[in-house]
């Protein structure tokens, strides 16, 4: 990695100096997308231990965890309010917008580098430093904020009830601060492609994955904007005791609620579009077959973004809002579920009677669909008020949420990095390695969340610190459901082990690859692996579309863009 | 850094037909106009709820002195426009002197803002005397800060400028000024005028 992305302006070798100068001030697009992708992973192993320590004290309560000592209810509040936080805005964001954004966008498009990459690093910067205001957060006196990852007021804005007046404030800040990075970095994204793609390279050329990071990029730019002015508001109730969201001085809480679910609804398909964007990349080279229906595709991706602006509030349900509301949001959230069970359909469309090869990328590729299925079927019965009033905040929703986030933030990934992992590093991962990886992860993922399924609907309450406060909650046979998952828990974190070690193995001693080893058609696979400074000797020029699989006009089984037709 | 900072070849490219540094601040102003209208929604919903007390409330701004400021932006704008036709003709010397007279007319609008600010919270309507206050005190002030990072950003395109270096960000920082004036359309009549029911 870091030979390849020396500045080739500076005439030395690469010494420690010039190192550190890479590490904190290089503006190269792919270096910025492996601090992206690396911060990303740190935060997910943080995420991650924070989800074993509850997980612990729900299945053994009261009893000393080990890496922790004993949990008691203030730190299990900040403990699973991080663990949202984090997974959502510090792993999910940073690896599939901002870590595959910058790898991808100018390798797809066929330029250099972003158009504003001081601005790129800027992002970067500011990102970097959110995550430690966040961690510094759970270390102040008083303890991490704890009053969920939605920080519903008055529980977030006034510190007699959260009992953490700095921990609140800094996670508030945090939170804020990478708005704003991911602000800067999406209006990079969004100028790149419209400005700087490569001759030949028209709208319905470029691939699907570039697509889906723009336009998550713009819902992102579209739907955080009133949360920032939500913020600026918390913030002034919790420090100044200005009075936004208090309802004695004539403010309302349910408006925090609005503001933070008019971007949260969207936010949900920021984080898709990126994963689903990458599966759509993967499926058709490993099928050896074109992408079935890519204008489709864009255009029901372009419809699930207008339609993500109008369902925020059936977060809502339970809150008080107006009943005929409630059926106008209903209808919204079940037409949602129409482009994007469209866009499965697609995918399986491609699949269909093709020459299937079941490579690392592909088997995570195909367990997006398969798992997320589950997560978007089981969430009609969440978007419909009627039966939303009864699982409102129980465990069946904790389940729905994760076999969406699941699938999107860990699957899409392990898919985008064993895809694109021989491309930027120039070596292959262990194909063996990759396998065991692979099952131990979504085995024990199905038995972390499909127990939480039928705990929700026995009634368990989502926020509860220790069921054997309710008799009707600690019975037999809850508790053994509660223990599975935790034990599925531990193990799907133990299987993370193989990955680390076989992703920095192989950045150093794996099998070399060729420049395009997967015999793929995008433009990222004609530059060299990993790609130098600048990404190519002389900049692509494109002649076709992005999925030239099975064409009859080659003599092998693909058409790259960049080739020039003989005629 | 910036010394030996090469811009990519990305950079000059103009697939959509437009220079990257204007469309990029055109995506700049469209994430800021979702801030300022979250704020600014948020404060007709409860302008509507509250309505007599908070007209009440809004007769205690001081009309004339918004207006004042109303009329020392859309000045200041007017030679930032004039700063463009001199960049465009390429003539670096007059868009940086043009430039000034923006800069000092912000300077102008923020010391007739701190005079509102000081009266009114000694006549007793400080940010939380009324949540009306606190919402004119944060939309208010996140439009000055915006005036205040407008004139710095100013500031540095005029020492360019003068130079005759980077003749084409002068349109870029005059959408952005033009764009915090537009701001200020809809804070003045929200807050200042409407003060009836």
């Amino acid at each position: 990695m870091t030979e390849a992305t020396i500045d080739p302006t500076s005439p030395k070798a690469p010494t420690i100096g010039s190192r550190i100068r890479i590490c904190l001030f290089s503006t190269d697009h792919k270096v910025i997308a492996f601090q992206y992708l690396i911060t990303g992973l740190l935060m997910a192993i943080i995420g991650g231990y924070m989800a074993y320590v509850f997980r612990m004290q729900l299945a053994f309560p009261g009893e000393d965890v080990p890496g922790f000592g004993w949990v008691s209810p203030g730190h299990y509040n900040a403990l699973v309010t991080n663990h949202g936080t984090i997974m959502i805005f510090w792993v999910a964001m940073p690896v599939l917008v901002a870590a595959a954004g910058n790898f991808l966008i100018p390798l797809m498009i066929g330029c250099d580098d972003m158009v504003f990459p001081r601005l790129n690093r800027l992002s970067f910067q500011i990102f970097f430093l959110s995550a430690l205001v966040l961690i510094a957060s759970l270390h102040v006196s008083g303890g991490g904020f704890g009053g969920a990852w939605t920080a519903y007021p008055p529980l977030s804005s006034d510190p007699d009830f959260n009992l953490t007046p700095l921990g609140a404030s800094l996670w508030l800040i945090a939170v804020a601060l990478e708005f704003v990075a991911f602000l800067i970095g999406g209006i990079n994204f969004v100028t790149t492609t419209m400005n700087a793609r490569a001759p030949g390279m028209s709208l319905m050329r470029i691939p699907i994955v570039v697509w889906m990071i723009v336009i998550a990029s713009i819902l992102f730019m579209v739907s955080v904007g009133p949360l920032i002015a939500g913020a600026v508001m918390l913030l002034s109730d919790q420090l100044a005791g200005t009075a936004f969201y208090d309802p004695h001085n004539g403010g309302d809480p349910l408006l925090w609620q609005h503001l933070f679910w008019f971007f949260g609804h969207p936010e949900v398909y920021v984080v898709l579009l990126p994963a689903m964007g990458i599966v759509a990349d993967i499926i058709p080279v490993f099928a050896r077959k074109k992408f079935f229906g890519y204008k489709a595709a864009l255009y029901v991706t372009i419809a699930t973004g207008v339609l993500s602006f109008f369902v925020w509030a059936h977060h809502q349900f339970v809150a008080g809002i107006d009943p005929r509301m409630a059926h106008l949001f209903t209808a919204t959230t079940l037409l949602i579920s129409i482009p994007i069970a469209e866009l499965c359909f697609l995918y399986i469309a491609t699949l269909f009677g093709g020459s299937i090869e079941f490579r690392t990328p592909m088997l995570w590729a195909i367990a997006f669909l398969v798992e997320f299925l589950l997560g978007g079927v089981t969430g009609i019965y969440l978007g419909a008020s009627a039966t939303d009033i009864n699982f409102h905040d129980t465990y069946f929703v904790v389940a729905h949420f994760h076999y969406t986030f699941f699938p999107i933030a860990i699957i899409g990934l392990f898919a985008g990095i064993y895809h694109w992992f021989p491309k930027a590093v120039g070596r292959h991962l262990n194909e063996t390695w990759g396998k065991i990886h692979f099952w131990g992860t979504i085995v024990s993922f199905n038995f972390v969340f499909i127990p939480m399924f039928f705990l929700g609907l026995g009634g368990q309450h989502r926020r509860i610190f220790d069921y054997r406060h309710f008799p009707d909650l600690a019975g037999e046979g809850f508790q053994d459901m509660r223990v599975i998952a935790t034990i599925a828990t531990c193990v799907l974190i133990a299987f993370q082990i193989p990955f680390v070690i076989n992703f920095f193995h192989s950045i150093w001693k794996g099998k070399k690859a060729e420049q395009n080893p997967w015999k793929a058609t995008t433009l990222e696979w004609s530059a060299a692996s990993p790609p130098p400074h600048g990404n190519w000797k002389t900049l692509p020029t494109v002649y076709r579309g992005p999925y030239e699989y099975g064409s009859p006009d080659s003599e092998e089984d693909y058409l790259p863009q960049h080739i020039e037709p003989n005629t | 850094m910036s010394d030996t900072f090469q811009p990519p070849i990305a950079t000059s490219r103009t697939t959509a037909g437009l220079p990257t540094s204007r469309l990029g601040t055109w995506w700049v102003v469209a994430s800021e106009i979702v801030i300022f209208g979250g704020l600014i929604v948020a404060f007709i919903m409860y302008r509507m709820r509250h309505g007599e007390v908070w007209a009440e409330q809004a007769e205690h701004t001081k009309l004339y002195a918004g207006a004042l400021n109303t009329f020392v932006l859309l000045t200041s704008s007017y030679f930032a426009v004039c700063a463009h036709k001199a960049a465009e003709a390429g003539d670096g010397k007059k868009a940086a002197k043009l430039l000034v007279r923006t800069i000092l007319l912000g300077g102008v609008f923020l010391c007739v803002k701190a005079y509102e600010y000081t009266s009114e919270i000694l006549a007793g309507y400080g940010p939380l005397a009324d949540l009306f206050w606190s919402f004119y005190y944060t939309a208010t002030g996140l439009h000055g800060f915006h005036v205040l990072v407008g004139m710095i950003i100013l500031g540095f395109v005029a020492k360019d400028a003068a130079k005759g270096k980077n003749l084409h960000r002068v349109e870029c920082i005059g959408i952005y000024w033009h764009f915090v004036d537009i701001v200020w359309i809809f804070l003045f009549p929200l807050f200042y005028i409407a003060s009836g029911l």
